[in-house]
Parts: structure tokens; C-alpha cells; sequence
């Protein structure tokens, strides 16, 4: 698919021995806000981590932003922005400091961190905090305002929403909706299926290390190019996931 | 982006206080060990100088090596607490830059604890200084400790992966930094005149130092960026 943001075809991503994706294929349209779902294990995270260029692509293809992640793995980190289980973040640097580091690796300007900071609420007292003292939400904001001002082409994000309240959950959608508005796309792994899939403009399952598009699920729109709903996953695969 | 690594680990040290509130008090417990330890063996014959005057510059230097242990597993812990470094590795901050600027960071804790150490074998060994080996004493303390920063950062992201790596970073530490402890040794004897040693027998041992430093510092250029990537 010509001008796609992330294209797998068949992508095998080992941990350890074991295939945590197990020939996945997947295609995501630039703007696109894609759901991935599926069980514990299924290889939601691996994908996630094999777009970002943090794991090597053991067998198959992929590109994402352009990138071969057979061969530029490492290229392609700087136009990603991954949010995974855990924040990233310096427990005894404040709110401020850890913006403005993420920010400043990436170039951003100061007023850009202020705007990343003042986009996700975290103004004022909070700003100040060292993120050791803060909730489990708002270091979550902290951690997606450091995405903001990393200004990311490509939004990979695991279970964004844990541990956001009502209104922080809110205000990451629109995050989310102003960055694709702004060219960015988001990839979502999310078990939270009624929040995600109402955000989400194509739903595709993850299940033991395939993918396979989702049938009417939320949020599902548009088609894989190259759908892999003819695989089945195996036993094998299955246990092995991380 | 060397400097921005180095200027953020420096303020998360500033911030934590690990360095002062639990590092330097270690160090300094350890020299008083070794001074309750070692008061009572009998001074060699055939010299002015007490036994802990002779040993104080071998001391200093196993002190900041057991140190040096704690500071990198504090540099790497501060990266691993929250998954800091994956997110560095994201960011495709160089990692050149990285270990720069963690090294760098390591350089000046290290630096000041050294001198702090000095002060205490001053203090509690009797040590004395003498003027004509200030140069040496300097140039091997600030090549030493660049030695020890690179070799330090090299370990701790080799180790930081690895699974038990609180006893694993020792293991792998220590017996690569004796050409420090020796040579570092050696220099600070000739430097302090320990045993009467001239001056001038101490810069081939600087020599050792210096070379070290320049091979870990190389090293850790070439090689810190697939430690941390595997």
C-alpha cells in the first residue's frame, strides 16, 4: 500500500525463543486512529515494540514511516512516539523537567513544551511536582504530555487509558484527535473496548501473534489491504507470548 | 544532546540526593573501617611513615571503586525505574551522546567524592600532601576518574538488561578497573612522596591511568549503543 504509515506482511518478532508475533499483517493508513484488541499475550505489545524499532523483525517484511525495519529499525525511532506499560519518565525530575527533556531531545522549542504541558492540564502546583508524588493518572498525562512535545509522527499507545479519570480520559481522546487532525496516526492497544473503539476509525484483532480484522467490532471502518484472517494461531505461538 | 544527558542526571542526582545522603557517608565508613581495621599493625621499619599513611592513597582508590559500584547502579536504576531507557532508545537519542553524558555525569560525582575522600585520609591517616606533587596528584585523580566514569557507564549498560544485575555489574566491574587501582595507586604514592618514591616514578603509572581512560572512553563510543539496543 503505497504511503502507508506502518506495513507488516507475515512479521515474525521473537522474545527470547518464543514468536510473540507470529506472522502479522497489518497495514494503517496515515491519520488513521487504529485499535488493536485481543486477550493477555495475544502480541499487542510486541507489535507495538517491533513498529517503534525496538525489536528486530526476526522473519517477514515491514515498513513503518518508510523505514525497513529489517534494516533501519533504529531510523525510525525519532518520528515515533511509544507510550507503553510504563511511563518513561525521571521519578525525582518534576511534571516541568520531564517535558522539557523529552521535549528537548527532540528538538522542541520551549514554547511548544509549555503548550504540551498546558494541553494535557498540567499547569500550576502540578507542574512543579517530582513525578514520584503524583497519581497514577497524572503521571500518565505527564507521560503523554512528553509525547506531545515529541511532536511524533506516529503514536504507538498501550492501554492509554489506565488510570485516568473520567475527565483525563476526556482529554487524552482529544489529544489523540488533534494529533491525527495534525497528520499524526495513532496505533491504540487497549482492552478498555467501549472508550478505545468510540476513538477508533478501524478495530483489528490481535490474536496469538496474528492479526486479523475485526468483524463489525467497534470502531471497525476501514479494510486491511491484506487481511490475515486465513491464519490460525497455533499452540505453539500461543504459549509463547510475552 | 551530551550535555542536555548529563545536566538531567546530574539534577535527578541533585533532586535524590543519593550521592550525598548514602554514597558518600558509605565512603567515608569504609575509610574508617579501614583506619579501625589497620591502626594497630605494627609501621614498617625503616620509615617515617605510619602503616595508614603508607596504604592511604590504596585505600582512597578501593574506596572509590566501591563507590564507583554504587553510583553506576544509581546512574542505570534511575533509567530502569519507570522504563526510561527504552524511552531514550525511542527518542533516537544518539548513543554516543548517551554515554557522554552519562559518563559525564558519573565524572563529576565521582570528582568531588574522591576529594572528599582525599580530605579523609588527610584527616583520619595522617596523609600529607607535598607541593612538588600536585601536578601528578591532580592529573591521575581527573584521568582516573574519567577512566572509571567511561568503564563505570560501559558495565552499567551492559548490566542493566541482565537479569541479578545489582551482583552481576561487581563482578564484571571490578576486576576491569585493577589497572586503575594499581596504577592510580602507584601515582598517588610518587605524588604524596609515600616511602620517600620520587615524583618522576609516578607519571608511568599516570601512563597506565591514562591509557585506560582513553581505551574505555573509545570503547564505550564504539560499543555502549548495541549494549543498551540488545
Amino acid at each position: 500500500m503505497d504511503g502507508a504509515v506502518i506495513e507488516l506482511v507475515d512479521a515474525v518478532a521473537v522474545l527470547g525463543r518464543f514468536p510473540a508475533l507470529a506472522g502479522a499483517t497489518l497495514t494503517v493508513a496515515p491519520g488513521e486512529i487504529l485499535l488493536l484488541r485481543g486477550p493477555n499475550g495475544a502480541g499487542k505489545t510486541t507489535l507495538l515494540r517491533l513498529c517503534a524499532g525496538l525489536l528486530p523483525l526476526a522473519r517477514g517484511q515491514g515498513r513503518v514511516l518508510g523505514f525497513d525495519l529489517a534494516t533501519q529499525r533504529t531510523a525510525v525511532r525519532p518520528h515515533v512516539g511509544l507510550l507503553g506499560h510504563r511511563n518513561g519518565l525521571y521519578l525525582d525530575l518534576t511534571v516541568a523537567e520531564n517535558v522539557a527533556f523529552w521535549g528537548a531531545t527532540a528538538g522542541a522549542t520551549t514554547g511548544e513544551v509549555a503548550a504540551a504541558v498546558t494541553r494535557l492540564g498540567l499547569v500550576g502546583r502540578l507542574a512543579d511536582l517530582e513525578v514520584r508524588r503524583l497519581s497514577a493518572g497524572q503521571a500518565r498525562r505527564t507521560a503523554l504530555a512528553c509525547l506531545v512535545a515529541r511532536r511524533a509522527r506516529l503514536w504507538l499507545l498501550d492501554e492509554p487509558h489506565a488510570g485516568l479519570d473520567a475527565a483525563a480520559r476526556d482529554e487524552l481522546d482529544a489529544t489523540l484527535r488533534e494529533a491525527t487532525a495534525a497528520g499524526a496516526t495513532v496505533v491504540v492497544a487497549s482492552h478498555e473496548l467501549e472508550r478505545a473503539g468510540a476513538l477508533a476509525t478501524r478495530t483489528v484483532d490481535v490474536v496469538a501473534g496474528q492479526t486479523r480484522d475485526a468483524i463489525g467490532g467497534l470502531g471497525a471502518g476501514r479494510p486491511l489491504s491484506q487481511p490475515s484472517d486465513a491464519r490460525q494461531p497455533s499452540d505453539e505461538s500461543d504459549g509463547g507470548l510475552a | 544532546m551530551a550535555g542536555l544527558v548529563a545536566r538531567k542526571d546530574l539534577r535527578v542526582e541533585g533532586r535524590g540526593r543519593v550521592a550525598l545522603n548514602q554514597v558518600l557517608p558509605f565512603a567515608f565508613i569504609v575509610m574508617v573501617m579501614f583506619a579501625f581495621a589497620l591502626e594497630r599493625l605494627p609501621t614498617p621499619a625503616n620509615t617515617g611513615d605510619t602503616l595508614l599513611e603508607l596504604v592511604a592513597p590504596g585505600l582512597i582508590w578501593l574506596a572509590t571503586l566501591f563507590s564507583l559500584l554504587l553510583l553506576v547502579q544509581r546512574s542505570f536504576a534511575i533509567e530502569a525505574d519507570d522504563g526510561a531507557l527504552d524511552a531514550l532508545r525511542v527518542a533516537g537519542v544518539d548513543p554516543v551522546a548517551l554515554f557522554l553524558g552519562k559518563a559525564s555525569a558519573l565524572a563529576v560525582q565521582l570528582a568531588a567524592l574522591e576529594a572528599v575522600l582525599l580530605g579523609a585520609a588527610l584527616l583520619l591517616y595522617g596523609t600529607e600532601l607535598r607541593a612538588g606533587g600536585v601536578v601528578l596528584l591532580v592529573a591521575t585523580w581527573l584521568t582516573a576518574t574519567c577512566g572509571l566514569a567511561a568503564v563505570g557507564t560501559l558495565y552499567g549498560g551492559l548490566a542493566a538488561g541482565a537479569r541479578g544485575r545489582e551482583t552481576l555489574l561487581p563482578l564484571l566491574l571490578l576486576p576491569v578497573v585493577a589497572p586503575v587501582l594499581i596504577g592510580a595507586t602507584r601515582a598517588v604514592e610518587a605524588a604524596l612522596g609515600i616511602e620517600d618514591t620520587a615524583i618522576a616514578d609516578g607519571w608511568p603509572w599516570f601512563g597506565v591511568v591514562a591509557v585506560f581512560a582513553v581505551a574505555f572512553g573509545a570503547g564505550g563510543v564504539l560499543a555502549f549503543g548495541p549494549l543498551i539496543d540488545e
